[in-house]
């Protein structure tokens, strides 16, 4: 008997020790996190300071007149993150598509770990290739056709450079496409194959099954990896400075060179002397954290606004 | 068999042989299915009723390395032709599964999807026979209002009757349940059977089952599957009176399965 007791004792002891382990490690990353917010705030309150909102809306960007307006870099960030998504969702569903729904069982295997490896690929190899390989390439074939045939939409006029929010779009949509294609792809493989069944036995065509039944059932899984390629879009920074041109004008023509947060921070940081140079691009940090974590934020919630559809599907 | 009834075939099944890549599953299966009449099959878990089911839908051509030999006649053409358009068939033949499949958009959808498979595209058209289709399967007056919820917020006898419903609006030939009340309980399985005796007036239905009292409820012939075989088929009074078969009695009687 007494036996028994000690041990109940000890065992409770080691559960509360194992609750006091693992709540202190998820607390670190909250902590981590706030200690973050905490530092840039302080480091950018110098620019905060002396030029307030200016900073947000202004576009004057020059480091000699001690004069910082960061909305190009916003825009360029923004910009740059819907394009890389805009190209890099419909390819990668095709890709799910096709490894789940279509690929003989022999090529499924190749392809996906191909598609997977990608992503390993560091993100300053994808920028050397973007700018001596796919910029010339841009430049020859692709924006002077986009020039000349889309060039009544402002947002294809300039001069075919190779460089720009377009191009950098391009790439940052190869770098993210690996992340969001694996993602959906094991969300379709969750699709009940009874469901998929039904509908082939209406006489669906595997286009309407996939298009009618496996998309719309997968929708909150793919809105997730969506949130997880916009994370990784918004944050690249090697890539994106090596194909964005790093200009501070801002232009609504997506063929011309722009910047990023990312790029003006990798670009710039060596080169900042004075405090206030150094503060405004701490403050450009601590918007780049402020956007991420916005958007994030939002689309958890739509996330989860989409999820009870899925829990309560029992097919 | 003794067939002293005035249905005629529907479906004639000749020397069927199945094989999932090189295992074989069905061995020579030879039965007819009567028009506009409930056809039971019945049998131990695995022993190939649910694979025969699916041949006739060829719903095992959505996976690779299966393969038919034999007969299925359908309508004086054999389905097992190399090529038959799977499409036209499968919306000849509907289809109701084990567990409630809607498809994750509303009630008047997943009811109209076939029809606008089908080609129907004018809105009250549609209309007119999302409501015959829902009438038919007595869901009518219990859904009307909810037309445009999810259909995923249904319970689940509700979903399978709605799944029926969703076969029968594009007016098929045939109806496949395989195991339609497995996930149900009885009083939901009670309403599914009360459809398939109105079913029959229209259609042919072959259902899948593991329970006998239900085979013997709605059912006029039926099939005792084996290890891939058909041991008997017949008249269901007979089988579960007088079974000619030692195993079907074996089997009707709870001695093993």
């Amino acid at each position: 008997m007494m036996r028994i007791l000690d041990r109940h004792k000890r065992d409770r002891f080691a559960d509360f020790l194992f609750k006091g382990v693992s709540s202190f490690f998820a607390l670190l990353i909250i902590v981590l996190m706030l200690f973050l917010f905490v530092v840039l705030a302080i480091e950018s309150a110098p620019a905060i300071k002396a030029f307030g909102f200016k900073f947000i809306y202004s576009t004057d960007w020059n480091p000699v007149r001690a004069s910082f307006g960061a909305l190009p870099a916003i825009y360029g960030t923004i910009v740059l993150s819907a394009i890389a998504i805009v190209i890099a969702v419909p390819v990668s569903i095709g890709i799910a598509v096709f490894l789940t729904e279509m690929a003989p069982k022999k090529i499924r295997g190749p392809v996906g770990a191909a598609i997977e490896l990608l992503a390993s690929i560091p993100s300053i190899i994808y920028g050397m290739w973007g700018l001596f390989v796919f910029a010339p390439f841009l430049s020859a074939y692709v924006e002077p056709f986009l020039i000349e045939n889309f060039g009544f939409l402002p947002l294809f006029r300039g001069t075919p450079l190779g460089i720009g929010m377009l191009p950098a779009g391009f790439i940052l949509a190869i770098m993210i496409i690996p992340f969001i294609s694996s993602v959906i792809r094991d969300v379709f493989l969750m699709v009940p194959p009874m469901l998929k069944e039904s509908g082939y036995g209406m006489g669906a065509t595997k286009f309407e099954v996939i298009w009618n039944i496996v998309i719309p059932f997968a929708r909150s899984g793919i809105m997730g990896a969506v949130i997880l390629g916009l994370g990784r879009a918004l944050g690249e920074t090697m890539a994106v400075t090596f194909m964005i041109g790093n200009s501070h004008d801002l232009s609504i023509s997506l063929l011309d060179p722009a910047t990023s947060i990312s790029a003006t921070l990798a670009n710039e940081f060596t080169e900042a002397v004075d405090d206030i140079y150094l503060s405004g691009l701490v403050e450009l940090g601590l918007i780049l954290f402020a956007i991420t974590f916005v958007v994030l934020a939002l689309s958890k919630l739509m996330t989860m606004r989409f999820a009870p559809q899925k829990g309560r599907g029992k097919a | 068999m003794n067939d002293n009834n005035n249905h005629n075939d529907k479906i004639i099944i000749k020397g069927l042989n199945f094989y999932y890549g090189s295992k074989q599953a069905l061995y020579n299966v030879t039965i007819a299915v009567k028009e506009n009449e409930v056809t039971a099959l019945i049998g131990p878990s695995g022993c190939g009723k649910t694979t025969f089911l699916r041949c006739l839908n060829r719903m095992h051509d959505l996976y690779a390395g299966n393969r038919y030999e034999g007969e299925i006649i359908l309508d004086n053409a054999n389905i097992l032709d190399k090529g038959l358009d799977l499409i036209k068939l499968r919306s000849k033949i509907g289809m109701v599964f084990q567990k409630p499949t809607p498809f994750p958009m509303s009630v008047f959808d997943n009811i109209a999807f076939g029809l606008k498979l089908n080609g129907i595209s004018k809105k009250s058209e549609l209309a007119a026979l999302v409501e015959k289709a829902l009438k038919d399967s007595a869901l009518w007056d219990e859904i009307k209002d909810r037309l445009n919820e999810s259909a995923l917020s249904l319970s689940g006898g509700q979903q399978q009757r709605l799944c029926i419903a969703r076969a029968i609006a594009v007016q098929p030939d045939v109806i496949l349940m395989d195991e339609p009340c497995s996930a149900l309980d009885p009083v939901a399985t009670a309403k599914i059977e009360d459809m398939m005796t109105e079913l029959k007036r229209n259609y042919t239905v072959v259902i899948v089952t593991h329970n006998m009292q239900q085979a013997a409820r709605v059912s006029e012939w039926t099939g005792f599957f084996m290890m891939g075989e058909v041991k008997e088929f017949d008249k269901t009074q007979k089988i579960f009176t007088t079974p000619s078969n030692q195993m079907t009695e074996d089997y009707i009687t709870g001695r093993f399965g």
